[in-house]
C-alpha cells in the first residue's frame, strides 16, 4: 500500500533521514520505533507532505507522492495524527472534528460527514460530552482523542499516528491502544510511531527500528521483541521500569 | 434571523426618525467604515492575516470608479462591477507574493503596498489629480432617487451593509469560515488536516479587497469629490484600530469599531487641541480593560451581571 524507497529528507542542510526504505500493506499496523531525535517525526511529516525537502520514492497505491501538497495526500487517503496533537485550541470539539473532513465537505458526501461525525463520537464518547468545550480545554488524553477522531473524519485509508501515547497515563494509553486495535479490525492500515516501543510491538503486526535516520533492524513484531538487541536498546530493564507504569 | 430583523428594525427606524442631514451623513459614513472594517476582519481577525494596508483598496475603489465615469462618462452602475473585479485583481496580483510572508513581515509588505498605492494617487497627477484630487464625480441614482443627499444613501449604504453581514455569517459558519479561523490558530495544523492554506488565504484577502473597494465605491459617489489623503496609511491604520477594538473575529465588532472610530472625532471636536489626547486615551482605556475588543467585552460584563441578577434572593424579584 505505501511504499518508500532509498528516502532521504533534509531541513535545509542538515539530513535527517539517510536513506530509508520500508513498506506497509494493505490492514497492517506497522510500528516504527526509535529514540529521541531518530527521524521518526520527520518520516511522518514526509509522507503526508508537509516537509517537501526530501529525495527518493514514495509510493501510495501505485502512483508516486512526488511533489503533492498535504492537502492532495490527505486527498488520497493518508491522514497524520500529529506529534503534539495540533488541535486547534479555541475551536469547538465538533468544529476540530469537522476540520478533519475538510475536503469531503463537497456534493453528497455531506450527508455521510455528519454519519461519520456520529461514528466518531460513538468511538470516543468523551468528546460527544465535550462537543460544544473549545478543544484546548480537554485533558491531554481527551485532545489524543479528539487528535485522533479528527483524522479520522478524513476517511483515511491509511492512519499515521505520531506518538500517541505521549504524556499519557497508563489507563489512556490502554485506551489508545485498544482503538488502534479496534479500527486495524475494521480494515484500517496504520504506521505507529512510538518510544513506547512495547505497547506498538505488542499490537504491531512488523516493526522497523530507527536510529539515526537510518532503518537499523526490521521484522515480525514478535520478533522484535524478542531481539536481544531491541530488549537492550528500547525495553531494557530500566526502560520496562519507567514503561511499565505508561503500560 | 432574529438578529437580522432587529438589524433592519433599527436601519428603518433610524433613517426615519434622523432627519439632520448632518447626522445621517455621520451615519452613513459609519457604514462605508462598517464595510472596510468587515473587510478586513475576515482577513485579519477570522484568517489571522495582519494587513496594513487596506486602506489602499478603499482607494482603488472610489479612484477607478470615479475615473471611469469623469473621463469615459460611464455611468456608475456600469463603472461598478468593472470596478469590482478590476480591484479583485489587483489583491490577487498583491496576495500572491505577500501572503507567503507571515506576521511581521507580512505587516512590512501590506504597509508598503499601501503607500506605493498612496504615492500613486498623489503623484499620477495626469490621471489623478495628484494633491488636489479629483472633483465632480457623477452621484449614483436609480430613476428619479439620487443618493447623494438625505437618507437616500443612508439606506443604501446600510443595504448594503446589511448583506455583507448576512454574507460574511455564512462564509464563517461554513466550512471555509472553519477553515480561515484553523489557519489563525496555526498554519501547519490547517494543512495537516488537508486545507490548502495559500489558496485561502488569497481568497480571504481578495475578498477583502473587493468589499473595500465597494466601499470606495460609495463613498466616492456619495460625497464626489476625492483625493489621496482619504486613501493614506493613516486611513489603514484607523481601519485595523476599528477591527481590533470592536473585536477580532467578530462580525458585529466590525460595526462596533467602525462606529466608535467615526463618532469619537465627531464628539471630541469641543475638546480642540485636546482631542488627539483624549482620542488616543480612549483607545488605550479600551484596549486594557477590553482586550478582546468592545463586543466581547461589552457581552462578558452583561453577562456578568445577569449571573449575579441570578444568584440574588428570590424576594428580590418582581
Ligand atoms: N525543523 C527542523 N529543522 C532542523 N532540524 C530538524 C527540524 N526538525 C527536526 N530536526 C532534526 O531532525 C532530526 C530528527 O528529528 P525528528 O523530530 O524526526 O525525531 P523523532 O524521532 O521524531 O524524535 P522524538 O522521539 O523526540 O519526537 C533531529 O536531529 C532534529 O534535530
Ligand atoms: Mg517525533
Amino acid at each position: 500500500m505505501l511504499r518508500l524507497r532509498n528516502v532521504k529528507c533534509f531541513y535545509g542542510r542538515i539530513q535527517a533521514i539517510s536513506g530509508v526504505s520500508l513498506s506497509v500493506r494493505q490492514g497492517e499496523i506497522i510500528a516504527l520505533i526509535g529514540a529521541n531525535g531518530a527521524g521518526k517525526s520527520t518520516l511522518l511529516q514526509t509522507i503526508s507532505g508537509l516537509l517537501s525537502t526530501w529525495e527518493g520514492e514514495i509510493e501510495f497505491g501505485k502512483s508516486s507522492l512526488a511533489g503533492l501538497k498535504p492537502p492532495e495526500i490527505v486527498q488520497r487517503g493518508i491522514s497524520l495524527v500529529p506529534e503534539g496533537r495540533m488541535l486547534f485550541p479555541p475551536m469547538s470539539v465538533l468544529d476540530n472534528l469537522k476540520l478533519g473532513a475538510y475536503l469531503r465537505y463537497r456534493g453528497r458526501e455531506r450527508n455521510q460527514v455528519e454519519k461519520d461525525l456520529e461514528e466518531i463520537q460513538d468511538l470516543f464518547p468523551v468528546l460527544r460530552e465535550r462537543s460544544r468545550q473549545a478543544a484546548g480545554t480537554l485533558s491531554g488524553g481527551e485532545q489524543q482523542m479528539l487528535a485522533m477522531g479528527r483524522a479520522l473524519m478524513a476517511r483515511p485509508k491509511l492512519l499515521l499516528l505520531d506518538e500517541p501515547s505521549m504524556g499519557l497515563a497508563p489507563f489512556m494509553v490502554q485506551l489508545i491502544v485498544e482503538t488502534l486495535q479496534k479500527l486495524k479490525e475494521s480494515g484500517m492500515t496504520l504506521l505507529l510511531v512510538e518510544q513506547n516501543a512495547r505497547a506498538a510491538l505488542q499490537i504491531a503486526d512488523r516493526g522497523y527500528v530507527l536510529e539515526n535516520g537510518r532503518i537499523v533492524l526490521d521484522g515480525p513484531a514478535q520478533e522484535l521483541l524478542a531481539d536481544e538487541e531491541v530488549k537492550r536498546a528500547y525495553l531494557g530493564k530500566d526502560y520496562r521500569e519507567f514503561t511499565d507504569g505508561r503500560m | 434571523m432574529y438578529k437580522r430583523l432587529v438589524f433592519i428594525a433599527v436601519i428603518v427606524l433610524t433613517g426615519q426618525v434622523v432627519s439632520n442631514p448632518y447626522d445621517l451623513q455621520l451615519l452613513t459614513f459609519i457604514g462605508i467604515n462598517t464595510l472596510l472594517a468587515l473587510g478586513l476582519n475576515m482577513v485579519m481577525g477570522y484568517a489571522g492575516q495582519i494587513s496594513l494596508g487596506h486602506a489602499a483598496f478603499f482607494g482603488l475603489g472610489a479612484y477607478t470608479s470615479s475615473l471611469l465615469t469623469i473621463h469615459l462618462d460611464w455611468s456608475p452602475w456600469l463603472a461598478l462591477p468593472f470596478t469590482l473585479v478590476f480591484v479583485g485583481i489587483v489583491a490577487f496580483l498583491v496576495a500572491l507574493p505577500m501572503l507567503r510572508l507571515s506576521g511581521y513581515y507580512l505587516g512590512m509588505g501590506t504597509l508598503a503596498f499601501g503607500m506605493i498605492v498612496f504615492f500613486i494617487f498623489l503623484q499620477w497627477r495626469s490621471l489623478t489629480g495628484g494633491d488636489s484630487g479629483l472633483i465632480g464625480i457623477p452621484p449614483l441614482t436609480l430613476g428619479p432617487i439620487s443618493f447623494e443627499f438625505g437618507a437616500a444613501p443612508f439606506y443604501l449604504v446600510w443595504g448594503i451593509v446589511f448583506l455583507s453581514f448576512i454574507v460574511c455569517e455564512r462564509l464563517i459558519d461554513s466550512r471555509i469560515g472553519r477553515a480561515l479561523r484553523s489557519l489563525h490558530d496555526s498554519e501547519r495544523a490547517s494543512a495537516a488536516v488537508g486545507i490548502n492554506t495559500s489558496r485561502l488565504k488569497v481568497q480571504v484577502f481578495v475578498f477583502g479587497g473587493v468589499l473595500a473597494a465597494l466601499a470606495g465605491f460609495l463613498y466616492a459617489h456619495m460625497v464626489t469629490f476625492i483625493s489621496p489623503q482619504t486613501f493614506d496609511f493613516l486611513m489603514s491604520v484607523k481601519i485595523v484600530t476599528m477591527v481590533v477594538i470592536g473585536g477580532m473575529a467578530s462580525v458585529w465588532g466590525s460595526l462596533f469599531g467602525a462606529a466608535l472610530l467615526t463618532l469619537l472625532p465627531e464628539w471630541l471636536h469641543v475638546f480642540a487641541e485636546y482631542e488627539m489626547i483624549i482620542y488616543g486615551l480612549i483607545l488605550v482605556v479600551i484596549m486594557i480593560f477590553l482586550p478582546q475588543g468592545l463586543t466581547r467585552g461589552l457581552l462578558d460584563i452583561y453577562e456578568h451581571f445577569k449571573s449575579r441578577r441570578k444568584t440574588l434572593p428570590k424576594s428580590h424579584e418582581g
